[in-house]
């Protein structure tokens, strides 16, 4: 504790600037060297239509890549975030990325089989401790590594159920009625400009259908991993769950160190329907760049899900503390009557990492009902954003929506902004919102010193106490994950 | 002697208030600095327990035999410097039973001694509970959120009462309070009392004193011990105020 000392005439707030700065670890920085096979460069038709040809697509899911490469061009991409960053340059970057497999034939990439499964592949998973041969009974994982999805385990068990879990490339192959019905209804390849890109250029996702009545009896979850530099990641991932029935699907994410900005832009879609019930809970650990956050991801993503039934539930629990560049909204469209959506969020930033994110909650059905609990962290020279809409449509008869949004500083050096968005159309609605902000003070850094606590342990309660609500929000384990990767972000000095 | 201050000089901002304080505390002993406002009686309690705004220039403060200067603030309390705030801080989202289990374990660990575990805790902090009077309520709430007052001071005597420290420092710990508040307070520093724990009780006020009724009481003025005496100092002052001190002092 004693290195933490500095000479009396720096403030406390620049010592807690230098001790978070000194955080290196990001230990799920390393790379994994294997045989891979990564298109050149560059985005046009031409990469579009060998995409399609290298999962081995149906006619209309080429058709679907081009319809939304068509309007990708005509977009402009958007700056309006509080998040700066030079234009991309979209030709600087490869859109098709994986691990090559010498067992499997052209085409047929998007393996399930433990056998085929690069050494090297598995290997990075087992230190991330991503259970991809189906060791940890708890819990389904499809592991993507780059463009592919490498491994899914649990699928006979979950297939005597009715579930289907599966890669997203899997689906469109095995499913192919199922994916055409969903793919793009809630996220139409128009939404914006990088839900456009994603629709082009979309590598591997996950795919989960939960039949009526069924209760999936373990979560679902889905590691997504980027490996190969300047590669981008587009993964789709569509949920669907039937009739009165119920998931729990968790995703965690990281990259290597790299030297370059990573884009990442991913679309999820869910639908919900009568009576059913998802919840849907992010651990996003993206690589953040250097200290200047240089070379970290830029995680550009749109998630939206559908309340499409009466009496149907889309909770929405996130915990983000890595990418370079945060720009994510997931959302819920609250259309059947009586219908609930979710948003739990915590985002922490540090160093020069930026991150503008919220929710949209579009009520339409009657006596609907959503709850916005963010919790935005900021410390070093970040900048950490909230930004929400809350749409009550003149159908929405008795709806009601809760917000709170708090924001903490740590540090001087950093910002904390909220942008709530609020449109009612319906006189009946009730819509409360509440926000503050705090400070993590030399004075409560002192209280729990005099009392004996280290620097290091007062912040981490402090910001752990902050976060309580959100955390009891996500899967026990997810929690603990959690709070651990707020405690190793946060980390400074203390061996 | 627990506590030898010597030529204690002090400054905040280049601007010198400790001027050359001399005190000694021997263990079991309960010392009262009092002085008017300015004299540096915060300073001195603040300088004790480690706080960062205030850089030492001169003199040298020894602790149960070490160098209590050479000490970062967690390891004073550690070892037991205790500091009642004038003004205790709240930190919401913290229970006070983790807030003070962190604590107890940091100091047990200190001694040497394994950790409380949870229901360990628990044990030993309705001992302490009931020893105070307090309310049982106080240990499932966030730190000092949503308290009075009164409730943070005793809050914080609470917490004395966990650590057991060997030099509990008081600072202004009355002002603000009413006279059942003050009681309470006082009630707590006289069931802490022991013969290997000492006292500085910083006040304005002969209110708190005269409850807890000390053996030594000094007087601050400008950076400096200008008067020292027994408990009777507290009634002169109480009759004559602080001006025939100063003029005498100055005098010299």
């Amino acid at each position: 504790m004693s290195e933490a000392q500095v000479t009396q005439e720096t403030t406390q707030y620049q010592e807690i600037n230098d001790l978070l700065s000194k955080n290196k670890h990001y230990k799920e920085g390393f790379v994994t060297t294997t045989a891979v096979e990564t298109f050149e460069k560059g985005l046009n038709e031409a990469v579009i239509r060998a995409i399609s040809a290298k999962k081995n697509e149906p006619q209309w899911m080429l058709d679907f890549r081009l319809k939304a490469f068509a309007h990708w061009q005509t977009l402009e991409e958007p700056h309006w975030a509080k998040a700066e960053y030079e234009p991309l340059d979209y030709q600087d970057y490869s859109y098709y990325s994986a691990p090559e497999c010498g067992a499997c034939s052209e085409g047929a990439c998007s393996t399930e089989s433990e056998e085929t499964i690069d050494p090297e592949v598995a290997k990075a998973f087992a230190a991330l401790g991503v259970p991809i041969q189906g060791e940890d009974s708890n819990v389904a994982v499809d592991a993507i590594f780059d463009s592919i999805s490498v491994s899914t385990t649990k699928r006979e068990e979950l297939a005597k159920l009715g579930i289907i879990f599966c890669s997203f490339s899997e689906a469109v192959q095995d499913y192919p009625e199922l994916v055409q019905k969903y793919l793009g209804t809630v996220v139409p390849y128009h939404d914006n400009y990088f839900a456009a890109l994603n629709s082009a250029v979309a590598s591997d996702g996950t795919f989960v259908y939960i039949p009526e009545g069924v209760r999936s009896p373990i979560d679902l979850s889905t590691y997504f991993r980027i490996n190969e530099a300047k590669t981008g990641q587009f993964e789709r991932t569509i949920l669907i769950a039937e009739k009165g029935s119920y998931v729990s699907y968790l995703e965690g994410c990281s990259a290597p160190v790299r030297d370059t900005y990573q884009l990442h832009a991913a679309v999820v879609e869910v639908i919900v329907h009568e009576d059913a019930e998802v919840k849907y809970s992010t651990v996003q650990n993206w690589y953040p760049g250097d200290e200047d956050c240089e070379g970290g991801i830029l995680n550009f993503v749109t998630k939206r899900g559908i309340c499409e039934g009466k009496n149907s539930k889309l909770s929405w629990t996130q915990a983000e503390t890595g990418s370079a560049i945060t720009w994510k909204y997931p959302s819920c469209v609250l259309k059947g009557d009586n219908s609930i959506g979710e948003f739990y969020s915590v985002a922490l930033t540090n160093r020069r990492q930026q991150a503008d994110t919220g929710t949209k909650m579009i009520h339409i059905g009657k006596n609907t009902r959503s709850t916005i609990i963010s919790k935005g962290l900021s410390a070093g020279k970040s900048d950490n954003t909230y930004r929400g809409l809350v749409k009550i449509a003149p159908s929405a008869e008795g709806a009601r929506n809760f917000t709170q949004c708090d924001s903490m500083l740590i540090g001087d050096q950093c910002g904390a902004h909220t942008f709530p968005y609020i449109e009612v159309e319906n006189a009946s609605a009730q819509v409360e919102h509440e926000a503050t902000t705090s400070r993590i003070g030399e004075d409560q850094l002192f209280y729990c010193q005099q009392r004996g606590i280290s620097e290091q342990d007062a912040i981490s309660m402090i910001v752990n106490g902050f976060c309580k609500e959100v955390f009891s929000e996500l899967p026990l384990e997810f929690a603990q994950e959690a709070e651990e990767l707020l405690a190793i972000s946060l980390e400074g000095s203390v061996g | 002697m627990l506590l030898k201050v010597e030529n204690l000089q002090a400054q905040i901002e280049e601007k010198q208030i400790l001027k050359g304080l001399n005190l000694e505390v021997k263990p079991g002993e309960v010392h009262a600095i009092m002085g008017p406002n300015g004299s540096g009686k915060s300073t001195f309690a603040s300088v004790l327990a480690g706080r960062e705004d205030y850089e030492v220039t001169e003199g040298s403060v020894e602790f149960d035999g070490e160098d209590l200067l050479e000490m970062d603030t967690e390891e004073r309390a550690r070892k037991g410097v205790f500091l009642a705030f004038q003004y205790p801080v709240e930190i919401p989202g913290v229970s006070n039973k983790l807030f003070m289990q962190t604590a107890v374990n940091a100091v047990r660990e200190e001694k040497g001694l394994p950790p409380f575990d949870m229901f360990d805790f628990d044990e030993y902090a309705q001992e302490k509970i009931e020893l105070l009077n307090m309310r049982p309520d106080l240990l499932e709430r966030s730190v000092n959120v949503g308290f009075s007052g009164g409730e943070k001071k005793r809050n914080d005597i609470f917490q004395m009462a966990l650590l057991e420290p060997k030099l509990c420092i008081l600072d202004e710990t009355d002002s603000g309070l009413d006279i059942d508040a003050l009681r309470v307070v006082a009630n707590g520093v006289n069931a802490l009392r022991s013969e290997e724990r000492s006292f500085i009780v910083v006040t304005h006020y002969q209110r708190l004193l005269d409850y807890i009724k000390p053996d030594h009481v000094h007087v601050l003025y400008n950076g400096r011990i200008v008067k020292s005496g027994g408990f009777e100092l507290v009634h002169e002052l109480e009759e004559n105020g602080y001006d025939d001190i100063i003029q005498q002092y100055q005098g010299e």
